[in-house]
């Protein structure tokens, strides 16, 4: 294990001495009083795994293509923007526009996440990327999304009230918020609980899981369950609900020519 | 009419720099090219101010005020997020012993503008105390307007003829800012002040002595001006009265909102999109009555698809307040922090373009563009979140 | 009688090679310009009108129709229209009738109008994928509201005026059963109806075969008052007082007697074959005070709908306004010189009134100096071609457009301008039965419901540039638009600064 204290430093150091030790073939790296700092893991490479102590700041794991990131606590904006490959576990909540572009890899997420989370994620050819999070989400989930795997729990559902000041929108806190999956046209979405059709996107259809999907969605969960300690079981005892695109052409009727 | 009543020395293009007398180079800040500053015919038409920035805030609802150190240390943790363009604070509560005073912070382009202003001052206002606000020399800021600090009431027979004191001090605040060339009146509120430059946080802070105050609301905010170069009066937080704004994005309906402010009297001379939210805050909570949430209803409204689903009451009050608000209607992206005399209000745009985390601890309550600004102060809050568009959180002050 | 020395406007040929005789172009020419000649069709030319009727409806594509040639000589002053009207002055020593809007080569401000779009410090939005609001309530509006006292849920205190719901700022301009046929009426109430906008009857009385769409209809009482009774009031959603008309502002109209078959003069409730003559103004309207009577007459006998003004944009069209609105008006509509006309002289449509993009901006501008821009919506209506024209309309202050050629030209109209002789081939602007049965409401009005979903895209991909996701924050916002080729004085006018600035 190697550590860096990036107490009072500034990003740009702090990212040169991940990327040194990277460079120098350190397969565990811990990051110590992480606060704020943008881009780290950015465009790493190479297999090593980093765990951060702190909030690290946005645009974290952006152009990833390896690594994998442990956040032990909250992280913030913008994290896997057009990642390649790697793992992201995030022990906190997480925040807005999450995964944009992501062509592969997997984010687990154990809390929550802001706005805009999944969009315009994409497969191709072997590489499928996989967004995991554990409690809710904002409005605009997994929007435009062209490829992958997103999957929504809702863990904490329950005790999810509103905090205070905020003033919720009737029924209190939403397991997934509005425009679900609007201008969806490939990829899959998993939501553990019952989904509106009133919230999501024209693009898609709201259906009941097959036997295909119940193992393609174990197979997911088998290693975000093993990030977080829980049970696949527990897991799985409440009903899912799949969210795919009717059309890989939503719009063929919008032009004329 | 527009005119151009900011001068080089307000802005500070290049720091380190005084610009030339009488420059026309491509910088100005002329709201038409026919304006009286020195840096008319620059042919720089500007219309607004587009700000790319980070902005924090704190509460503490039992009233213990707090030195401003901390919410320095906050906003310099999002350093990154500005330009050094510009950098600025407001607080509540630093002024108790002059707290039934207006406070008018007044930058002077010139010394010699200084007497035109106090003239109107003196002859509309009982004034209690006048000095200059406490700077320290700073290297980064070798130049910096005349800024000048009044404590002040409006004198009983002005208020004869029935007008309300608060309108009162709007119009006199509206009259500098549109009619003295080279003065601005950039805080104006009982009991609070904004202390404001161009600079990073850092400089600003130490500039104004920031840590020699103590409040118990703290906002803050850099700047990442992108339509022309900052000018001491553009950065935020932008105030008039005991509101004080500060703001992170783009007023894209800035165009309606001004027009529609204008119809109320308010003269948006500030070059800037923020000005229009301090203004609307006015209008709507102390002119209209609106209550604070009502108010946030109207400048970031609910979708019609949310409204329609709303039940008879709600539906009927929300679809009223579009109706009559719809061109207060702040659109574009946007997070908003408005202090005020009884607490601190966070607010983002309909669909959330724009970031901000709430946090609490114990009575403090922390809004800020990242949360790891929350962090640098209250490393271990009691409850995080990200507020959701269009809803305000909103703090008050306990009684 | 010598021919006439008006040259023919448009030469009609047939390829005598390609026709096959099926006398198609006989049946659909409303204007006889062919005959039978017993081995083949003949032409008068004379007649044509060039609306293309024929052209569509000939199998063979054997027929053109192409500008005559033989025009007189070319002159930059003394133009084709002017020697030709001369012409025909001169034969009939009568005014020379015209329909749509003006076609003269007037500076069009829209065309020198451009809309603003975000780059990178604000992001524009997907229209696609995120809420895009167009909904538009034409209405007076109270300029601040009040909430009762007291803990719970909030309880609105304000009485809220009355008000039109529409799903985006586009209705349908007024046309007249009489100046057009009843199945263009109902291309446009079907139409209407399903895209949550309005048509409006004009002042012709309301059918009823429109009853069905009552909802989506406004009423209108001109100074002819055809068809106006205490249901006919109470009939729409809203009222509308015609003064004037951007075609033909201070001018009355005149259909006459042969155009008023049955159907007509029942909607009319006058007898068949009388002319239906509208006086130029409203003889119980001398002044403002008295259009104030007549609106609270109207509001009276509704129990308070809302009432619209319709006034043509002429020099003082602002104070008018002002007026009107003071008047209890809870909507203007303001006609440009542009708009369109069932029949108006010539020298009337081309040279009387201003363009609805002063308009807009005079009365925007004026209201709001007033503080009383809330009190009453402004419909800008006179020339408005495409969505573009719209969104610029609401930028400079419009709540909403109103569009009628637009409409028209989905049901087949191809603005050749002869509205005023009743022989519309496409079945529009005409009340003989064998023309007006070409036009299936049904049919037509699918197509009139794809224009307006179209235009619908359109503005909600503008507003999306523009980094807005509501109508009300696009109305008004001058600060979007810029102008280009305009001169300092009109750029001024219109409160819209020149490109580069």
């Amino acid at each position: 294990m190697f550590d860096i204290d990036a107490k009072g430093v500034r990003f740009g150091e702090l990212n040169a001495s991940i990327r040194e030790a990277v460079a120098r073939g350190e397969k565990e790296i811990r990051v110590k009083h992480v606060n704020g700092q943008y881009y780290i893991g950015d465009g790493l490479r190479g297999g090593a795994v980093i765990t951060i102590e702190g909030v690290p700041g946005n645009d974290l794991a952006a152009f990833m293509d390896g690594p994998t990131l442990v956040i032990k606590d909250n992280a913030q904006d913008n994290i896997a923007n057009t990642m390649n490959s790697g793992r992201i576990i995030i022990h906190g909540h997480a925040g807005d526009v999450l995964g944009y572009g992501m062509r592969g890899g997997r984010l687990h997420i154990r809390g929550d996440v802001g706005y805009r989370v999944g969009i315009h994620m994409k497969g191709v050819k072997k590489q499928s990327p996989t967004i995991i999070v554990g409690g809710t989400a904002g409005d605009f989930f997994g929007e435009y999304m062209a490829g992958g795997t997103l999957i929504l729990l809702g863990l904490d559902e329950k005790d999810a009230k509103p905090p205070e000041g905020a003033q919720p929108l009737e029924g209190g806190h939403p397991l997934v918020g509005d425009y679900l999956a609007t201008g969806m046209h490939g990829g899959v979405i998993y939501i553990r609980g019952e989904v509106d059709k009133k919230q999501c996107g024209a693009e898609v259809g709201v259906m009941e899981l097959d036997a295909e999907d119940i193992k393609a969605l174990k197979d997911a969960l088998i290693p975000y369950c093993a990030d977080f300690g829980l049970k696949l079981e527990d897991v799985m005892k409440k009903g899912f609900k799949k969210l795919i695109p009717v059309s890989s052409r939503p719009y063929g009727n919008l032009y004329a020519y | 009419m527009n005119r151009d009543k900011r001068n080089a020395k307000f802005i500070s293009p290049y720091i380190g720099v005084e610009p030339l007398q009488g420059a026309s180079g491509p910088i100005g800040r002329n709201k038409n090219t026919q304006g009286g500053g020195r840096l008319q015919g620059a042919g720089f038409d500007f219309q607004k101010d587009i700000s790319g920035c980070g902005l924090t805030g704190l509460i503490s609802k039992d009233k213990k005020r707090l030195s401003g150190s901390h919410i320095v240390k906050s906003l310099c943790l999002m350093n990154d997020r500005g330009n050094g363009l510009g950098a600025g604070y407001a607080a509540y509560g630093i002024y108790p012993d002059f707290k039934d005073f207006y406070a008018f912070h007044v930058m002077y382009d010139d010394p010699s503008i200084r007497f035109t202003a106090e003239d109107l001052l003196k002859s509309n206002y009982h004034i209690e105390k006048i000095e200059e606000i406490p700077t320290s020399p700073v290297k980064a800021i070798p130049i910096s307007p005349l800024l000048v600090r009044y404590f002040i009431k409006p004198l009983k027979e002005k208020l004869a003829g029935g007008i309300e004191e608060a309108d009162f001090v709007v119009n006199t605040v509206m009259k500098i800012n549109s009619e003295i060339d080279g003065a601005y009146v950039f805080s104006s509120g009982k009991n609070m002040g904004a202390f404001k430059g161009v600079g990073n946080p850092k400089d600003i802070a130490d500039f104004f002595r920031i840590d020699e105050y103590e409040g118990y609301i703290w906002t803050a905010h850099t700047r990442f001006p992108t339509n022309t170069p900052g000018w001491w009066g553009g950065a935020h937080p932008f105030t008039l009265l005991d509101w004080s704004i500060v703001h992170n994005g783009e007023i894209s309906s800035y165009g309606i909102n001004k027009r529609y402010l204008e119809m109320y009297g308010y003269k948006l001379s500030l070059l800037t999109d923020t000005e229009v939210v301090a203004y609307l805050l006015d209008l709507l909570i102390r002119r209209h009555g609106l209550d604070i949430g009502a108010a946030c209803t109207a400048l970031a409204a609910p979708f019609w698809k949310n409204i329609d689903a709303m039940d008879g009451a709600q539906k009927e009050a929300v679809t009223a307040l579009r109706l009559a608000y719809g061109s207060a209607l702040l659109n574009g992206p946007f997070s908003i922090l408005f202090g005020h005399s009884r607490g601190l209000v966070g607010i983002n745009d309909r669909i959330k373009l724009r970031p901000l985390v709430a946090a609490t601890k114990d009575a403090m309550v922390y809004m800020a563009s990242e949360e790891s600004a929350i962090r640098e102060i209250c490393p271990k809050p009691d409850r995080v979140w990200a507020p959701r568009a269009g809803e305000p959180v909103v703090v008050e002050l306990k009684d | 009688m010598f021919k006439s020395l008006a040259p023919p406007e448009y030469l009609a040929t047939i390829d005598q090679v390609k026709c096959i005789r099926c006398k198609r172009c006989i049946q659909n020419c409303g204007w006889s310009v062919y005959s039978w000649g017993g081995d083949k069709v003949v032409i008068d030319t004379q007649k044509c009108v060039k609306c293309l009727r024929c052209y569509h409806y000939c199998p063979e594509e054997a027929i053109e129709i192409n500008d005559n040639p033989v025009k007189f000589k070319n002159n930059a002053y003394w133009g084709f229209n002017h020697i030709r009207n001369l012409k025909r002055q001169s034969e009939t020593g009568g005014i020379p009738l015209t329909g749509m809007g003006s076609d003269q080569p007037y500076t069009i401000l829209f065309d020198h109008l451009l809309i603003d779009a975000c780059q990178v410090t604000n992001p524009s939005i997907d229209p696609l994928r995120e809420p895009m609001e167009l909904r538009t309530y034409l209405g007076k509006k109270p300029s601040s509201v009040e909430f009762e006292k007291g803990g719970g849920k909030p309880k609105l205190k304000t009485k809220m005026p009355p008000q039109i719901k529409l799903s985006m700022p586009v209705i349908f301009s007024p046309m007249s059963f009489g100046s057009i046929s009843l199945n263009a009426q109902k291309v446009l109430a079907i139409a209407a109806k399903e895209c949550g906008i309005l048509m409006n009857t004009g002042e012709g009385g309301l059918h009823e075969d429109l009853l069905p769409y009552k909802d989506s209809i406004i009423v209108q009482v001109a100074s002819g008052r055809f068809g106006v009774n205490p249901d006919y009031l109470n009939a729409g959603v809203a009222v509308e007082i015609k003064i004037g008309q951007g075609a033909k502002p201070g001018i009355g109209g005149h259909l006459p007697g042969e155009k008023i078959p049955l159907e007509v003069a029942r909607a009319r409730m006058i007898p068949v074959g009388t002319d239906a003559l509208s006086p130029a103004p409203q003889h119980d309207i001398y002044s403002i005070e008295d259009l104030r009577q007549l609106i609270y007459a109207i509001k009276e006998a509704t129990n308070y709908k809302p009432v619209s003004v319709k006034i043509a944009a002429v020099h003082n069209v602002a104070a008018i306004a002002s007026g009107v609105v003071r008047a209890g008006a809870d909507i203007i509509y303001l006609d440009g010189f542009r708009g369109g006309t069932g029949a108006a002289p010539a020298i009337i449509r081309d040279h009387l009134g201003i363009p609805i993009e002063h308009a807009i901006a005079a009365v925007d501008d004026r209201l709001r100096q007033e503080g009383i821009r809330n009190e009453a919506s402004i419909i800008a209506a006179g020339g408005i071609r495409s969505s573009a024209d719209a969104a610029k309309a609401i930028a400079l202050g419009a709540d909403s457009v109103a569009i009628a050629t637009a409409a028209l030209i989905t049901m087949g109209c191809t603005v050749c301008g002869k509205c005023y002789t009743g022989n519309c081939s496409w079945g529009i602007t005409t009340q003989r039965p064998e023309l007006t049965a070409r036009l299936d409401p049904e049919i037509y009005a699918e197509r009139l419901i794809n224009l307006v979903h179209a235009w619908e895209h359109e503005l909600k991909e503008i507003l999306g540039a523009l980094g807005i996701n509501a109508i009300e924050s696009l109305r008004g916002n001058r600060e979007r638009l810029r102008g280009i080729g305009l001169d300092a004085e009109t750029l001024d006018i219109l409160g819209v600064k020149p490109a580069g600035r």
